[in-house]
Formats: C-alpha cells, sequence, structure tokens
C-alpha cells in the first residue's frame, strides 16, 4: 500500500481568493474506515482553509500517533507536515512555532495521543499559549488496536463486547480551561456548519486554540451503550453558543451585532459572531465554562461551541520576546558575535 | 609529630596537590576557585576537580588543586596538602595525604587524633575561632572560614596574596564591603600561618610563565560558546546534573550578545520543557524547520528520548544533543563522571539506528566541536551526538585561548529555497539526486511545491508512506550508507607516536586523553613504549582502522565497566577482538593516570612481556 494521490478535476469547482479550489486543499487518499468522523474533519479542515484564503505553505501540519494522526496527510498536500511520535506533537510543534511564528500551525491529535501518554504535552503547550490550532478527535477509543477504551471514554460507557468502562474520563476542554486556555471549543464531527467556523476562528486566534470534536470510531465504538456513537452524541448534542466567522470584517459599529451576536475581533483581522443560544452563557467567563461543562457531565448532555476565549493573552513568542522576522530566517552575522568579541569574552577566564 | 613544621623533605616547587575536604553548601566553591585561580594567574599551570555530591547542603565536597609545572592536565590522583574542614570525613581525608605531605585543621577545637600518621605534618589553625571573633553574622562566619583558609594556604605555600587581592577585587566588583570582609578573613589566616610557622613548606608555588595565551573554563561554558558561534537559534532542555551549565552558558552569552538593545527582542529561543520527551521533540521540530537546534542532556536524558532521535534518524531531521555523560546505570551517580553512554547514543532508539557521535577531550574542542556538530547535522539531516562529560563539562581546565576565524561559514546542507523549487518539476523529499546518500530538504512555508510529509512509519524515496519491502529497504539502505559516508567527515583522530617502534598501542577517547598521556610518559620511563590514538568520532575513520591493525595489541583504555569504546571498535572496525585489550576505570573520578599504568602493566605481566 502506497499513499495514494485523489483524481484531479476541479475546473468546475469555485475559486478562492488565491485562484484556488478546495481540491487544493487537499490532500493524499484517506486510509480510514468508510463512515469515520475523522475524514469529516478532514472534510472541515479543507473547507475552512479554502475559505479563509489562506496560501497552502502558510500552514504548517503536525500530528503524533493513532487514526486522527494520520489525517494530516488526507489534507493541504501542499503544505509541510509531520507526522511524529505518539503523543508528543506539541512539543514538535513548540519547537517549530518557535522559530517561525509566521505559519499557520495546525495539530491534529486524539484522545489516545492527546490524553495519555500525550497528556503532559498537552497540558504544558497550553500554558506556554503556543499559537496553533489543536484538533482532538475524539472518539473514546483506541482504534488501530481494535476497540480498548482510552482516556476519555466516559464512566459507564459500554464496549463492543458491552464491557462497561470503570474510570473516569478525562474532559480535554475542562482540562484546558483550567490550565489556562484562551480557546477552548467542543464540537461534533457530524455538523460541519458549526465546525468550519471554529476552526477558522481558531486558525486566527493568536494563542493556543482547542477544539475538542466528537468523531465517532464507526467500527470500534458506534453501537447502543457508547456515548460516543453517532447517535448518542446527536440525541445529547447541545450547541451553547453559535459561532460565525467574518473574514477581513469591515464597519464594526459595535460590540453586538444587530443580531444579538458578541463580536470579536481577531489578530489577523476577521471578526468572530457568538450567538449564545443559552441566554445565561458567557463565553467569556472561564469559571462559568469550567462548572458548565462539569455539570454537563451529570446530564448527559455534549454542550459544544466556543466554550471560551480570551483573545488577549500573550503568546509563546510575545513571552519569549523573539523577533517579528522569524528565528530561521535571521543571517549568520547577526548570530556570532565574531572573533574580536570572542578574544574580548575571555578576559574573564584568564 | 608535632604541631610544627619541621624538616622539609624534598621541596617540591610547582609540583604537588592541594586537596580541601569540605561541606557542600558553605561556599567553599568560590574559596577553592580563588585559590586555583591565584595559582594559574601567577603563571603556573593548575588542573582542578571538583567532587561534589548530590546534594544542596551538608554532604561532604571535596576540591582538589593540581599545579604542575609540567602541564599535564588529568587528575593526579594523590593529595600532598590536605586541608580537613569537614569533621564526618576527617579520617578518609587523612588517609589519604600522601606520605611526608601536610594536614591543615581548624586548631579551634583540640587537634583531632592522627590515627597513627606520624608521616605527615599537621597544621592548626583556628580558623572558626578567628572569624567567630572578627564577623558577627552566622552566615558570614561559615562563608569567611573558607576565605581563612585560603589565606592560611597562600600563606603556607608562596602563593602570592596580591594576585588573590586583585581576584577578590575582580569577584565583587564596586561591593567594597565584601572585598573588606574578603580581604580581612584571608589574612586571618596568612598572618596567622606567618606568625606560627613562618618557615615555608616544602610544597612550594612560585611564579612561572606557563600559561600565558590559556584561560580556565569548564567544557561546557565553552560547548554554549561553540552553540553562540554556530549560530544555533533554538535550544530546549530540561534541567539535569551535569549538563545544566550547558544551558545557563548559552543563555547568558546570549542575552550578552544576541539581545537587542533598543526593542530587547531576543534572537535565539530557549526552551525549559516539562521533560526530555519534550525537549528532544523541541528540537526536533525547530531543526525541521530550519533552525540551528540542540539539547543538552545527560544518559538519563538520552534514555527517555530515545523513541525521538529515532524519528529524526528515519526522518532525516537535523538535531545536535549534548550528552554530558554522568556514572550510570539508572540515576546512578549524578555528580561523578563516566563515559558510559557511548553504545546508547551509537545506537539509540529501537529498530536499526547508527548515529554520528563526537568526543570532545577538553573544553576547547567542546568549543569547536560544538561548531561541528550543527555542520555534520545539517549536512547528513540527523541527530548528532556530542559526547562529554561531568568531569570535561563542568571542571575548569586550563586551555589555549579559543580563537574563531571569521570566514567560518555554516554548513546548512542540502535545502532547497524557493527559487530552486520554482525551477524543478518535481520535488522529492528522500531521492538520492547526488548519489552520494544525502537527499534535498525544504522548510515549510517556502514554496507549495517543496511541500512533503516527514514521518517516522515507512516511506519510499519521494517521501510518501509505504508497507512496500523494496521501497522500504531502499530508503533504509541509503541511511546505512549515510551514516558510512560520515566517517570521512567527522574530526579525525588524534595520533601520537612514542618515537620508537612499537609493537601495541592504546586507542581512547575523550576526558582519558590526559591521563593516557601521561601514564605513557610514566611507562616510557619504565621502558615501556606504546603509541597512542585517541578516537574523535563516530563513525570511525579508515584511519582508526588503520592504526589498530598495525599492532599486536591495542589497549582501549575508557571509562565505563563494559569497554563500550571496545564494543564499538569490534563492531564498527575490522579489529580482531582478542587483541583489544580493556583498561577501564568507572569509579566515577576524573581519570588518573594510575588506572592505565598499572591495567597496562598487568596485561604484560600475564603475556609475560615488557614492551
Amino acid at each position: 500500500m502506497t499513499s495514494m494521490p485523489k483524481p484531479f478535476i476541479d475546473k468546475h469547482l469555485p475559486k478562492n481568493r488565491l485562484g484556488l479550489s478546495v481540491r487544493n486543499y487537499e490532500g493524499v487518499m484517506s486510509t480510514l474506515c468508510a463512515g469515520c468522523g475523522h475524514d469529516s474533519v478532514t472534510a472541515a479542515l479543507v473547507q475552512a482553509f479554502w475559505e479563509l484564503d489562506l496560501a497552502p505553505e502558510s500552514a504548517a501540519k503536525v500530528s503524533g500517533i493513532g487514526c486522527s494522526s494520520k489525517t494530516t496527510a488526507y489534507f493541504m498536500g501542499q503544505s509541510h507536515g509531520i507526522n511524529c511520535v505518539h503523543g508528543r506533537m506539541p512539543s514538535v510543534a513548540t519547537g517549530a512555532n518557535a522559530v517561525n511564528g509566521k505559519l499557520h500551525y495546525i495539530g491534529i491529535s486524539g484522545d489516545g495521543d492527546s490524553l495519555s501518554i500525550g497528556f503532559g504535552q498537552f497540558a504544558h503547550a497550553i500554558r506556554r499559549n503556543l499559537n496553533m490550532l489543536y484538533v482532538l478527535e475524539n472518539n473514546g477509543v483506541y482504534g488501530l488496536t481494535k476497540g480498548q477504551f482510552s482516556a476519555s471514554a466516559d464512566y459507564g460507557s459500554k464496549s463492543k463486547k458491552g464491557v462497561p468502562n470503570e474510570q473516569t474520563p478525562i474532559d480535554p476542554c475542562v482540562q484546558a480551561l483550567t490550565l489556562g486556555a484562551g480557546f477552548v471549543a467542543r464540537a461534533f464531527s457530524g455538523d460541519k456548519s458549526q465546525l468550519v467556523p471554529l476552526i477558522k476562528a481558531g486558525l486566527m486566534h493568536k494563542g493556543f486554540a482547542l477544539i475538542d470534536v466528537i468523531s465517532p470510531c464507526v467500527t470500534f465504538n458506534d453501537h447502543a451503550g457508547s456515548t460516543k456513537s453517532y447517535a448518542h452524541t446527536y440525541k445529547y448534542y447541545h450547541p451553547l453558543v453559535h459561532t460565525d466567522f467574518v473574514a477581513h470584517a469591515e464597519e464594526i459599529t459595535g460590540e453586538y451585532a444587530d443580531d444579538g451576536a458578541m463580536r470579536v475581533t481577531m489578530h489577523d483581522g476577521g471578526e468572530l459572531r457568538l450567538r449564545k443560544t443559552d441566554s445565561d452563557y458567557d463565553p467569556r467567563d472561564r469559571a462559568q465554562a469550567i462548572e458548565t461543562l462539569m455539570l454537563g457531565g451529570s446530564d448527559g448532555e455534549i454542550r459544544t461551541g466556543l466554550l471560551y476565549l480570551n483573545e488577549d493573552m500573550a503568546d509563546m513568542h510575545a513571552a519569549n520576546r523573539l523577533p517579528e522576522a522569524p528565528l530561521n530566517t535571521l543571517p549568520y552575522d547577526q548570530l556570532n558575535p565574531g572573533a574580536g568579541a570572542l578574544a574580548a569574552l575571555q578576559k574573564r577566564y584568564r | 609529630m608535632k604541631d610544627v613544621v619541621e624538616t622539609p623533605g624534598e621541596v617540591r616547587v610547582n609540583d604537588f596537590v592541594i586537596k580541601i575536604g569540605n561541606v557542600n553548601g558553605t561556599g567553599s566553591a568560590s574559596a577553592n576557585g580563588l585559590l586555583m585561580k591565584a595559582i594559574f594567574r601567577m603563571g603556573v599551570p593548575v588542573v582542578g576537580k571538583n567532587l561534589f555530591p548530590s546534594n544542596i547542603q551538608g554532604l561532604p565536597t571535596w576540591y582538589e588543586i593540581r599545579i604542575t609545572r609540567d602541564s599535564y592536565f588529568a587528575r593526579s590522583g594523590t593529595a600532598d596538602f590536605v586541608v580537613a574542614m569537614n569533621a564526618e570525613t576527617y579520617a578518609r581525608d587523612l588517609a589519604e595525604v600522601s606520605p611526608g605531605g601536610f594536614l591543615l585543621y581548624d586548631s579551634t577545637w583540640p587537634r583531632p587524633d592522627l590515627h597513627g600518621r606520624s608521616d605527615i605534618t599537621a597544621i592548626g589553625v583556628p580558623l572558626a575561632r578567628m572569624c567567630n571573633e572578627q564577623f558577627d553574622n552566622a552566615r558570614t562566619r561559615v562563608l569567611m572560614k573558607n576565605m581563612a583558609y585560603v589565606g592560611a594556604v597562600a600563606g603556607l605555600t608562596g602563593i602570592d596574596v596580591e594576585v588573590i587581592r586583585g581576584l577578590v577585587t575582580e569577584m565583587f566588583g564596586t561591593k567594597a564591603h565584601l572585598i573588606d570582609a574578603n580581604m580581612k578573613a584571608i589574612e586571618l589566616g596568612l598572618n596567622y600561618v606567618r606568625e606560627h610557622y613562618p618557615d615555608p613548606l616544602p610544597l612550594r608555588v612560585e611564579p612561572m610563565d606557563g600559561t600565558a595565551g590559556h584561560i580556565l573554563i569548564d567544557g561546557n561554558t565553552a560547548a554554549a560558546l561553540g552553540c553562540v558561534y554556530a549560530g544555533a537559534t533554538f535550544g530546549a532542555w530540561y534541567p539535569i546534573t551535569p549538563s545544566t551549565s550547558l544551558m545557563d552558558g548559552f543563555k547568558s552569552f546570549c542575552e550578552k550578545f544576541r539581545v537587542d538593545r533598543d526593542t530587547g527582542e531576543k534572537k535565539f529561543c530557549i526552551i525549559q520543557a516539562e521533560d526530555e520527551l519534550a525537549s528532544i521533540g523541541m528540537a526536533i521540530g525547530a531543526g525541521w524547520n530550519g533552525a540551528r537546534a540542540f539539547t543538552p542532556t545527560s544518559g538519563p536524558g538520552i534514555s527517555l528520548m530515545s523513541e525521538f532521535i529515532g524519528f529524526a534518524y528515519y526522518g532525516e531531521v537535523p538535531v545536535v544533543l549534548f550528552d554530558v555523560q554522568r556514572a550510570g546505570p539508572s540515576t546512578g551517580l549524578p555528580t561523578r563522571t563516566q563515559q558510559c553512554d557511548l553504545t546508547l547514543a551509537a545506537y539509540a532508539s529501537h529498530g536499526d539506528t547508527k548515529h554520528i557521535l563526537l568526543f570532545p577531550a577538553n573544553p576547547k574542542e567542546c568549543f569547536e566541536m560544538a561548531v561541528q556538530s550543527f555542520d555534520l547535522a545539517e549536512r547528513f539531516q540527523t541527530p548528532v551526538f556530542f559526547m562529554t562529560d561531568l568531569d570535561i563539562g563542568m571542571n575548569d581546565w586550563m586551555i589555549p585561548e579559543l580563537t574563531w576565524d571569521d570566514s567560518y561559514r555554516p554548513d546548512r546542507g542540502k535545502v532547497l529555497g524557493k527559487d530552486e523549487l520554482e525551477a524543478i518539476e518535481k520535488f522529492y523529499r528522500y531521492e538520492d539526486r547526488d548519489g552520494d546518500a544525502i537527499p534535498y530538504r525544504t522548510l515549510p512555508g517556502v514554496h507549495p511545491k517543496g511541500a512533503y510529509f516527514t514521518r517516522g512509519s515507512g516511506h519510499n524515496w519521494k517521501g510518501g508512506y509505504t508497507e512496500d519491502s523494496d521501497e522500504y529497504k531502499e530508503v533504509l539502505d541509503r541511511l546505512t550508507q549515510k551514516w558510512k559516508n560520515a566517517a570521512a567527515a567527522v574530526p579525525a583522530p588524534v595520533v601520537i607516536k612514542c618515537g620508537r617502534p612499537a609493537r601495541r598501542a592504546i586507542v581512547s577517547v575523550g576526558g582519558c586523553d590526559g591521563a593516557v598521556r601521561e601514564a605513557m610518559d610514566r611507562m616510557a620511563a619504565d621502558g615501556v613504549h606504546l603509541d597512542y590514538l585517541r578516537v574523535r568520532g563516530f563513525p570511525f575513520s579508515q584511519e582508526v582502522d588503520d592504526f589498530i591493525a598495525a599492532y599486536d595489541e591495542v589497549f582501549v583504555v575508557e571509562q565505563n565497566r563494559d569497554a563500550q569504546l571496545r564494543t564499538l571498535l569490534i563492531n564498527e572496525t575490522s579489529a580482531d577482538k582478542t587483541r583489544l585489550i580493556p583498561v577501564l576505570d568507572y569509579a566515577g573520578m576524573a581519570a588518573n593516570p594510575k588506572f592505565i599504568v598499572e591495567g597496562v602493566t598487568a596485561h604484560l605481566e600475564i603475556v609475560g612481556d615488557s614492551a
């Protein structure tokens, strides 16, 4: 088996401002199971990048190990990608980002990759406020090794053989909120209308943006008794905040649009319009977000949308006082102090 | 046995060892450093070895200053003048004094038992009493006691107090009260011995001209300077003894040389990672993205990094790892030195992996080889291991002043830029276009045509995923060839011939160098003449192979239990293993010539041969 390119025909497809069709944002053929939620996320990513008119080479894709991590090959074939070791994508993204902050870093991970071996790196990338979009394709199960529970499996959720999970789950959104993430969202692979604007908003957020996407595993975790199945997710799906992303917004007249949406201007231009579907929910209130998600665990509702947003946090580049020009572009003569400086420096060692 | 210096034995000028036994955390390091540097400033070559515990405060610590007019640069392993400041180790310190040697003790309290050492001279100085009388604060009294023995040792051995005064002034700069307090303590010790022991000891420091053009520097600092001069812009690390001072050094040099004075912007990025699993990942991410990136660590860190090392090897990502080796296994002896990660680093990670290793022997080579490590990593697109150790990394070594050639330009390897990508029809990441087993790479963000997917899973020459046996093997075979080609690019071995026909030779590595050279001198005096090759890179060049083949037997001298260098020689050269005789030291101390002389002599006795 080799990487199969997709047939490329796009002459009837609409083009974005760069003259590219969505096909220009695709990758090789997916090798995931038919109906896998991850393929829907891939399609949403393609759509979001295309709609944002981002040049493919302006993105860098990073991932670890697992079904989800494989998907970085299935979109943006004209972008660099790196598919590293299990759970350690955040560290690669950190180093890559540190030396060139001008790219859009998109990390794809899963619940197995992020919440077990990768839990530490996930947490510390948030603490550093690494400027990246981190998509966690969450299905509660290890697919490639045939169906073991992952750390996000809900207590009592049943395996394909009917065995209930008896460990408490890790909720990546609650974790991200407590660790100080500035952009925390939850979505469902089955709702592209919600997911695409969230991806766009996450890409434009300057800092760590988490989207935890419930993305059912059709082969190992889509049965009755599973709390990560399509049927269960549709049944308990509960959008809290509706997000629209308006690129290059004009005429920002007030904090609220005519439709009552809260407007947030993003650092790279563009505007977010957040409409609450629960009248009491405030996506600026971290404590409320944590409370809502934790209570949500008891009533079974899966609360989705942009759960928390704070655009005013310094990212890793700012915290490290990194220059505007990427470190990997600095000419050598700016880095080397020269023979004279070396001679002068050594006075202290005499 | 009296408390006075009587019958001075043979006068030894600029050729003896001072050893100070102290308690960790009492500020003895600066006192000992002061003594050593004062001797160095007098033009007398010195070797300093800090033997410190894995502890913040309270455990025993020793500092050895070897004064060596012949410019030997190994630890001598003897102690002619012991300063016993630690009651806990007194008996042991006393036992170590060479016959005819001297013991300085704090005579504030009754003189401790000499355990029958009638062959040494004990010198009492009431250090604590004098400092308690002169200084008020408890902490100050402890610190000043150390300065007082500096004065006493200086007075007894002839170390120039004006040189010490100059150093104290430099140390404290504008803080006049600290200069005064420290000089006061030094003079307490000095004046006391002048009054009570007016006759000079037979152990004497006299000015000479043996340190001109030299500096005293530790290997971690020199390696850090090398990183700066190599143009490294990214370092990720997790604190671990004995590598921590390498990143501390890099940070301080970068803050001196790479911060924009107007904007405060930093032309470097240092990230303290959550662990070594992350620090190597960060360095790989930065290397993948086109920066010169590194991570300093020690053996436990290499163990943790192993999975990522295999990824960088197979994905062909340049990255430099500084392994400041310490004694293992497991946590081992974190503050003791060894060369015990040689085989670990050579083949780090699961599957078939082979790496490029560089072996500096002193801080000068640390500086130079740090630069070479980045050149090799980028040229060969692979992890490069800089294999230093605690002795080289953390002790101050006397080395010729570092020099820099401003015409140096980094070897960034084969990286296709925008115009080159524009000009070619299609880019394939792992294509061996030049037949040298090194493919071209591209950096993210440059051109859509340069996009490729770096993966640790099976891939073909195009960079695509594959499970096809032939495609998989093709890449693996090219990696082997690439590694072999590096043998001609790593630093060449250093060969020292004894000048006579020799049937036997020594092969050694890294920080054993000083001990080997001194052992060769000692053995030559006894009629045993050996040639010597020091390997400086892995894979081994043909020269190493040819050298070994030219002798009946080769002693492989190294600091680990399992003869790891010998293992690598057996694995990677055509050497006959029965002719490679291991000479091993794994006690955790800086190498001294004794184990080499003993190991070689024992073997020669067994085979009934003398040369």
